[in-house]
């Protein structure tokens, strides 16, 4: 298993700055071929940040970014075209495009036809897109959408949303893969399916790189997770490791205490919503009678 | 009657009448309508159209006929009448109440024009009266028959519940392959008849009748299917379509006697052409351009510089139309990508902002270059005159030609190569659209980010977007200087009260339906015939249009013609909505029952 130790990202010292805010600081972080890595921390560490400097969406303060061996220029297109494709937090796809549009979208990188070309209608832009389309309904047969090629993105519910995005994203061909939250929103079957998905994704030989807040969900699948905490990159190691370390389990629950303010919180919130819930039995008790 | 009442009970109509009485009104009302354009409306011609004669209907009257027959065979396939079912596919009665309500708008408009014009209702004869309360039965009986969702809520519910179109009209009988060519050729005639109608009506207040007759009538049609229906006709035949489409393109001409409507057209299809490049600016990438009339006028100009005007610059030059062409859009193509380059990097209102200046810094250069505040290349303000007109084998554009028995004038002889340039364009658009680098332009649109991850080269393709859409204008603009003889700076302004203008060519693409093909030429021939057609608005023209444009933009923001995407973005009637809705007017039915 020689491939298991040639990296495919390598990101060295990477700061991103937004004023006085430091949003990741010198983080170095190397994502291996055939490797499923998690990224996990708490809200605002900034990790959505981090892929953005990865995908050229941010230009970061400091550091480089490289895929295989060759530093990547901070321009998002340059990046997919070297073979960086992403999802997003808050889904992106484009709304009104069919399923089967947004995926040869996806496509752009991997086939060259400009406009002379569409123009002209030869037997060669003819075959390109015969085969666009037919890899477009293999990665919709994968993810399982192929029944609905047809539909306007915007009108398919939230998980086969975020399944299309991956799709999208697969389309260009990538040797890696960032997820950002692949999980959020969904029911614990849907997680269960998008699990599958992740392993089947690797089996490919596309490596992943993913953000999650489940931690069931990340642990199961990732070689190895890293943690990022207030922009910083805290641990990083197999998820028996990650799960072990205390610093993890503090940076989770706040400031390094014994747990007891966790517990005082949540008591708390308890009480609170027990207030709230009883006045409005009542009311709607009374409204009855 | 009575499997109404079994099937729905509860429905009833908003005019209180039982539905017998309804349908009877219907009918008797469109016939009555229908009749009355035989009466004299009038007893003098001083008001155009010679309403006066008993048994020979003349310009108003006649639409007043065409709607009020429509209503009746709308009313006959409500009673089920055999071989008139497929007028009535899902026996809605939008339909009905629609074309009731086309008959009557144009009637009282042209009695109320008559009292108006003639100065009180003395001048109305007894035809007149007789006709506006005829054209009352029928939407009497429209609004009397038995709907569901009348009653629930208010007026306004209760009349939108009439004109609503179903959710699902029933599929038609599959047509043989010849059968549905012919019907398409039907269409396409009977269109091409309608339009040339619009173009040569003679006067303002039969323009409006034709405008309220239409408009109700395709809405008519519209809530009874048969668009959808023909749509799928249409996509089963597509360039059996184009071609006829074509085809009735260039029959235009040869029905007409005046040159004079020719020109007319000739105008219509320039400004639709350069509304169409603009469309693959706005409509497919979503570029705010708000100067480009521009790259009409750099073609414009550069025709006139090659064409051999004697006021020309380069007076001893004259290129042959081709190469003229070619020189325009070329010339139109660099003004895009230098103007392009600089300006989209910039994203939405910045965007808009810029395009405006370069739009005004064009005209105004042109204005200046006369030789004493600029070079001497435009003439400045005369702008170069006595453009000769184009010549093509022997075949001199400017003058008449008998072809089969037709006489081509002038403008006519224009207007068919006008035709051949849109045909191009159209070409070029559908083409464009449909290709990787029309997705990636509606990816731009759509998600300009999201766009970027998947690897577009934004900047790039905006640029292609922008010359391609800068080098269309131009080569409508070759064709316009010859039409119009002469090419000054003023037409190319930002807004005016004539097309074509920036705010005017954006106004065509918005109006007729963003990203389509036959939207911005619709547009562009609407935004053409009014300023056109209505000089009695002369003035308050450009405020008329910004009422009629706000009023549009409230009721249907996707455009006459609507592209099947928006309709879906405006209308939420996507599948996601129809459980959310079910699930909503389930909640309270059983919160109820719970507190009960
Ligand atoms: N464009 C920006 N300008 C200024 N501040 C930003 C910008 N983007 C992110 N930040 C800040 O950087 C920090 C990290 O944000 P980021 O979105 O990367 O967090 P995250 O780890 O992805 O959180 P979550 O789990 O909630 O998604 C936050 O404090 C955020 O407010
Ligand atoms: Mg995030």
């Amino acid at each position: 298993m020689s491939t298991m130790t040639t990296p495919v990202l390598e990101a060295r010292n990477v700061t991103m700055r937004f004023g006085g805010l430091t949003a990741v600081r010198s983080v170095d972080f190397t994502v291996n071929s055939g490797e499923i890595v998690g990224l996990i921390g708490p809200n605002g560490a900034g990790k959505t940040t981090f892929f953005n400097c990865l995908t050229g969406l941010y230009v970061p303060t400091e550091g480089t970014v490289s895929y295989k061996g060759t530093v990547l220029p901070p321009k998002p297109h340059l990046v997919t075209q070297a073979g960086i494709a992403r999802t997003f937090q808050n889904i992106r796809l484009f709304a009104n495009m069919t399923v089967l549009e947004n995926v040869l979208v996806g496509r752009h990188t991997r086939t060259k036809e400009g406009l002379w070309s569409a123009l002209l209608r030869g037997p060669g832009f003819k075959k390109a897109e015969k085969a666009s389309e037919e890899r477009a309904m293999e990665l919709l047969e994968f993810i399982g959408l192929a029944h609905k090629r047809d539909h306007l993105a915007r009108n398919l519910p939230y998980g086969e949303q975020r399944k299309l995005e991956i799709a999208r994203a697969m389309a260009s061909e990538p040797g890696l893969l960032l997820l950002d939250e692949p999980t959020a929103g969904m029911n614990p079957q849907e997680t269960r399916a998008t699990e599958e998905l992740v392993f089947a994704i690797r089996d490919k030989g596309i490596a992943v790189l993913l953000i999650e807040h489940d931690m069931r969900f990340v642990f199961n699948l990732s070689d190895r997770v890293a943690v990022l905490v207030q922009g910083e990159k805290l641990v990083e190691g197999t998820s028996e490791v990650v799960q072990a370390d205390e610093r993890v389990i503090a940076a989770y629950l706040g400031e390094p205490f014994e747990g007891e303010p966790g517990e005082a919180e949540a008591a708390e919130v308890a009480a609170a919503e027990a207030e709230a819930a009883a006045p409005s039995t009542t009311s709607t008790k009374g409204e009855g009678q | 009657m009575t499997d109404t009442t079994k099937t729905q009970p509860a429905t009833r109509g908003l005019i209180p009448l039982p539905e017998a009485a309804a349908r009877g009104l219907l009918l008797a009302g469109g016939i009555a309508t229908a009749a009355s354009a035989f009466l004299a409306w009038t007893w003098t011609s001083a008001f155009p159209g010679d309403l006066t004669i008993n048994g020979y209907p003349g310009g108003l009257q006649w639409l007043t006929f065409t709607a009020g027959l429509l209503t009746t065979l709308f009313a006959l396939a409500l009673y089920g009448v055999r071989g008139l079912g497929w007028l009535l596919p899902a026996r809605n009665n939008a339909p009905l109440a629609l074309t009731a309500l086309g008959g009557f708008g144009t009637t009282w408009f042209t009695v109320i024009a008559i009292s108006n014009k003639l100065g009180g209702v003395v001048n109305l004869e007894p035809g007149g009266w007789i006709a506006a309360i005829a054209s009352l039965l029928p939407v009497i009986g429209a609004f009397a028959l038995h709907q569901q969702g009348v009653g629930e809520g208010s007026v306004k519910e209760s009349i939108k519940a009439y004109l609503t179109k179903p959710d699902s009209i029933p599929a038609a009988q599959p047509l043989t392959p010849w059968l549905e060519r012919a019907v398409i050729t039907l269409v396409t005639i009977l269109g091409l008849g309608v339009f040339t109608y619009g173009i040569d009506t003679e006067y303002g207040e039969l323009f409006i009748g034709y405008l309220i007759v239409v408009a109700f009538s395709l809405w008519a049609l519209n809530t009874a299917g048969l668009n959808d229906r023909f749509s799928r006709l249409v996509a089963h035949n597509r360039s059996f379509t184009l071609a006829m489409g074509f085809l009735a393109a260039i029959a235009f001409p040869f029905t007409q006697t005046d040159d004079h409507y020719a020109n007319i057209g000739v105008n219509i299809l320039i400004f639709g052409t350069v509304a169409l490049g603009l469309n693959i600016v706005v409509g497919l990438a979503g570029l705010l351009d708000l100067g480009y009339v521009a790259f009409l006028g750099v073609g414009a100009y550069t025709a006139a510089l090659v064409s051999g005007s004697e006021f020309s610059r380069f007076s001893g030059v004259q290129f042959p139309f081709w190469a003229a062409a070619l020189t325009g859009a070329a010339a139109s193509l660099i003004f895009g990508v230098l103007i392009g380059a600089p300006t989209l990097r910039l994203r939405g209102d910045y965007l808009a902002i810029v395009t405006l200046g370069f739009g005004e810094i064009f005209r105004i250069a042109v204005n200046n270059m006369d030789g004493d505040s600029g070079p001497d290349i435009t003439n400045g303000p005369n702008g170069i005159p006595s453009i000769p007109d184009l010549n093509f084998f022997g075949f001199n554009l400017g003058q008449s030609h008998d072809i089969g028995g037709f006489t081509l004038g002038r403008f006519a002889n224009y207007y068919l190569l006008m035709v051949l340039i849109m045909a191009i364009v159209v070409l070029v658009y559908t083409r464009a659209a449909d290709s990787r680098i029309g997705r990636s332009w509606i990816a731009i649109r759509e998600d300009e980010t999201a766009a970027t991850a998947m690897g577009i080269n934004g900047f790039r393709v905006k640029l292609i977007a922008f010359a391609l859409g800068a080098s269309l204008a131009g080569l409508a603009g070759t064709v316009s200087a010859h039409v119009t003889y002469s090419v000054v700076p003023t037409p190319y302004q930002f807004a005016g009260s004539t097309p074509p203008n920036s705010a005017f060519l954006l106004a065509a693409v918005v109006l007729g339906g963003m990203g389509t093909v036959a939207g911005p030429i619709l547009g562009a021939a609407l935004l053409y015939l009014l300023p056109e057609k209505l000089v009695f608005l002369q003035d308050k023209s450009l405020l008329a249009f910004g009422i009629a444009l706000i009023l549009l933009m409230r009721f249907r923001p996707e455009g006459i013609i609507a592209n099947r995407r928006q309709q879906l973005e405006f209308h939420e009637t996507g599948q996601l909505a129809v459980p959310e809705q079910t699930t909503l007017t389930d909640e309270p039915a059983t919160a109820t029952k719970a507190g009960a």
